[in-house]
Order: structure tokens, then C-alpha cells, then sequence
């Protein structure tokens, strides 16, 4: 039973690396939301008040983040309108 | 130069105070002059460790609201020459504790009290009290056991290590960031169940100073109010020296990381 435990073993993934699996992943969005600029809440209400005025979108339905690609800093919007409007 | 280095982690129960006392009183014996300062009002605990506890007169918070001398609240260490203490209040809140009066303090070890290694034993948390212990720091020792809650709390601090410290105000070159990793089981990581210091300098991308193992000997020492530094024979006190040795620029490789092979002799005697 031995043999077959290690076997199986084998492929279940090892907890550490889930552990480090789950904290690169989970580092990765806390970093970014610790260096997103002060105004981005405030911005993010704004922009969805004026959506607001013309179509009904969900609260959550928008996504907003500065990015940093090719020495740009990129602002990404990120709307799913809903189905019939 | 006098140098002032925070012992921080977020996470508590990791081994900030275990390696404050024994970093500050590895300093000490190599001959410089250092104070170690518990930042955690209300509960503190240094004392406790360092076994001066029956000494404390006057302490930290005192002296920054002027209600005693620095002199009067250093505590002078019984084994080690030139090693003071400096305790937290029991009986205040944090509140006690501000950035002009630690400010103040600090400032006055330096400059007039001459040390040459002023150590700040940071409360767990990141609210007032861990914000000022690492608030005027040149160097941090990021305490870390190799287990997730303890490694993504250590990078929240590294976060406010690097954006809100005096030297980051200022625009001042950055705070020198050691990682310490504590607890460390080799053999747990050999069989996939431990996170591997590979891994956690990876995770927070931080230069490793040194890894603790996981070891009775700091249950004891603390049980006896001695820094466990001062074990003889006992491999923590070694990890800690090697620290220590790291810290001041020796080159010291690496130990504690690998599954100890055991001889045939020590199978068979030793433990």
C-alpha cells in the first residue's frame, strides 16, 4: 500500500506549493491596490454616477486600476453592460 | 554612526521580541553599545524575555512625556556590558507614544547617549505603535515564519516600510530590508509541507539575513528570562550569532536550510 500511496502521492499537488501558489496570486493584487493613486475611489464614483444617467449598470460590474505597461501608466475601465438595455 | 533598526512582521507570535533580544544582545557582545526599545505599550514583554523584569522603575513612555530621564529608564543589562533597555508602559494605551516624543528619544541615544545600535521591538499589527517603531528605522528585520499568513502580513509591512517611514518622507535613501526567517523545519520542507526560504524571498523579495530552526531551546530561554543567544551549544543561539555576524558585514554561509544527514555515530548515541 506503501508503493501506491506514493504513487498517488505523486499527483496531489504538495501544500507548500499551493501555499506559494495562493500567495503569489494573492501578493500580486494586494501590491497593486496598495499603490493605486488616492483618487481612484472618488474617480470610480464619478464615472459610474455619469454611466448611471444613461444606463442601469450594477455597482460591481465596474473595474477600475492604473497599470504600468511600457513605461506607460495605463487606466483600464472595465464595464459588462447588462443584457437588454 | 549610530544606526536604529526595527524588528517587524505584522504577524504576531512570529518572534519579534525572541529576536530583538537576542540580535540586540548579539550586538552587544561584539562590543557596541546598544539600547533596545519595547514599543509595545500595554503589553510588553522585552522585559519578560531579557529577564529585567523586576527592574523596570520608569519606561519608555515615561520618557516621552518627560515624567523621567532617559538615564533613569534605561535598564542596564546584568550579562552583557554596554546593552540597555529601554521597557514599554504597562499601565498606558498606545496613544502614549508620539512621533515628536519618540522622535525626541531617539535623537537622544544617538546623539548624547552615544549608541551606537538602537533596536525597536515593533508591536504586531500595523496601527500606532508598529508605525512608529519602524517610523525612524535605517534598517528592518522582517521577522517571518514560513507559513502564508505570517508571509503575506510580512509583505502589508514591507508596503508601509517603504512608504511610510521618515526616510521615505523625506525622500531619503530606503530603509534596508532583512529578512529573518524563524520556525524553519527543513525536514517539513524536504516533504513538500513547508514553504521554502527559496520561496519566501521570493514571495517578498527580500535579501535573507538568516534562518532560525524550529528549536526548544527558545521556549527555555524564555522560560529563564535569558536571550536565547546566550545558550550554549544550542543551534538557535548559533543561527543567531550568524545573524548578528551577517549583519555587521562578515560573510557567514548559510545554515539551518538543509535535513541534517546523521552519521552512523549520531544514529546510534547522539539525539
Amino acid at each position: 500500500m506503501a508503493l501506491l500511496d506514493y504513487l498517488l502521492g505523486q499527483r496531489k499537488k504538495k501544500s507548500a506549493n499551493l501555499a506559494k501558489d495562493r500567495l503569489q496570486i494573492l501578493l500580486a493584487h494586494e501590491r497593486s491596490d496598495r499603490n493605486a493613486p488616492d483618487y481612484l475611489p472618488q474617480l470610480r464614483e464619478e464615472i459610474l454616477a455619469v454611466i448611471a444617467k444613461y444606463v442601469e449598470i450594477d455597482q460591481d460590474k465596474l473595474q477600475i486600476s492604473v497599470d504600468e505597461a511600457n513605461g506607460f501608466e495605463v487606466l483600464e475601465l472595465n464595464l459588462v453592460l447588462p443584457e437588454n438595455h | 554612526m549610530s544606526r536604529v533598526i526595527v524588528v517587524t512582521s505584522g504577524k504576531g507570535g512570529v518572534g519579534k521580541t525572541t529576536t530583538s533580544a537576542s540580535f540586540s544582545t548579539g550586538l552587544a557582545l561584539k562590543g557596541y553599545k546598544v539600547a533596545v526599545i519595547d514599543f509595545d505599550v500595554g503589553l510588553r514583554n522585552l522585559d519578560l524575555i531579557m529577564g529585567c523584569e523586576r527592574r523596570v522603575v520608569y519606561d519608555f513612555v515615561n520618557v516621552v512625556q518627560g515624567e523621567a530621564k532617559l538615564q533613569q529608564a534605561l535598564i542596564k543589562d546584568k550579562r552583557v556590558d554596554n546593552l540597555y533597555i529601554l521597557a514599554a508602559s504597562q499601565t498606558r494605551d498606545k496613544d502614549a507614544l508620539t512621533q515628536e516624543g519618540v522622535g525626541r528619544v531617539i535623537e537622544e541615544l544617538k546623539e548624547e547617549a552615544g549608541f551606537d545600535y538602537i533596536v525597536c521591538d515593533s508591536p504586531a499589527g500595523i496601527e500606532k505603535g508598529a508605525q512608529l517603531a519602524l517610523y525612524f528605522a535605517d534598517e528592518a528585520l522582517i521577522v517571518t515564519n514560513p507559513e502564508v499568513s505570517s508571509v503575506r502580513d510580512s509583505d502589508r509591512i514591507l508596503g508601509i516600510l517603504q512608504a511610510k517611514s521618515k526616510r521615505s518622507e523625506n525622500g531619503e535613501s530606503a530603509i534596508v530590508e532583512h529578512l529573518v526567517l524563524t520556525r524553519y523545519n527543513p525536514a517539513r520542507v524536504e516533504a513538500g509541507e513547508m514553504l521554502s526560504v527559496e520561496d519566501v524571498i521570493d514571495l517578498l523579495n527580500v535579501k535573507l539575513l538568516g534562518v532560525t530552526p524550529e528549536s526548544q531551546d527558545v521556549l527555555n530561554a524564555s522560560n529563564a528570562g535569558s536571550p536565547v543567544i546566550m545558550e550554549a551549544n544550542s543551534l538557535a543561539a548559533q543561527a543567531y550569532t550568524d545573524i548578528v555576524n551577517r549583519f555587521l558585514g562578515e560573510e557567514v554561509e548559510q545554515r539551518f536550510i538543509n535535513v541534517e544527514k546523521k552519521g552512523l555515530f549520531s544514529k546510534l548515541f547522539g539525539k
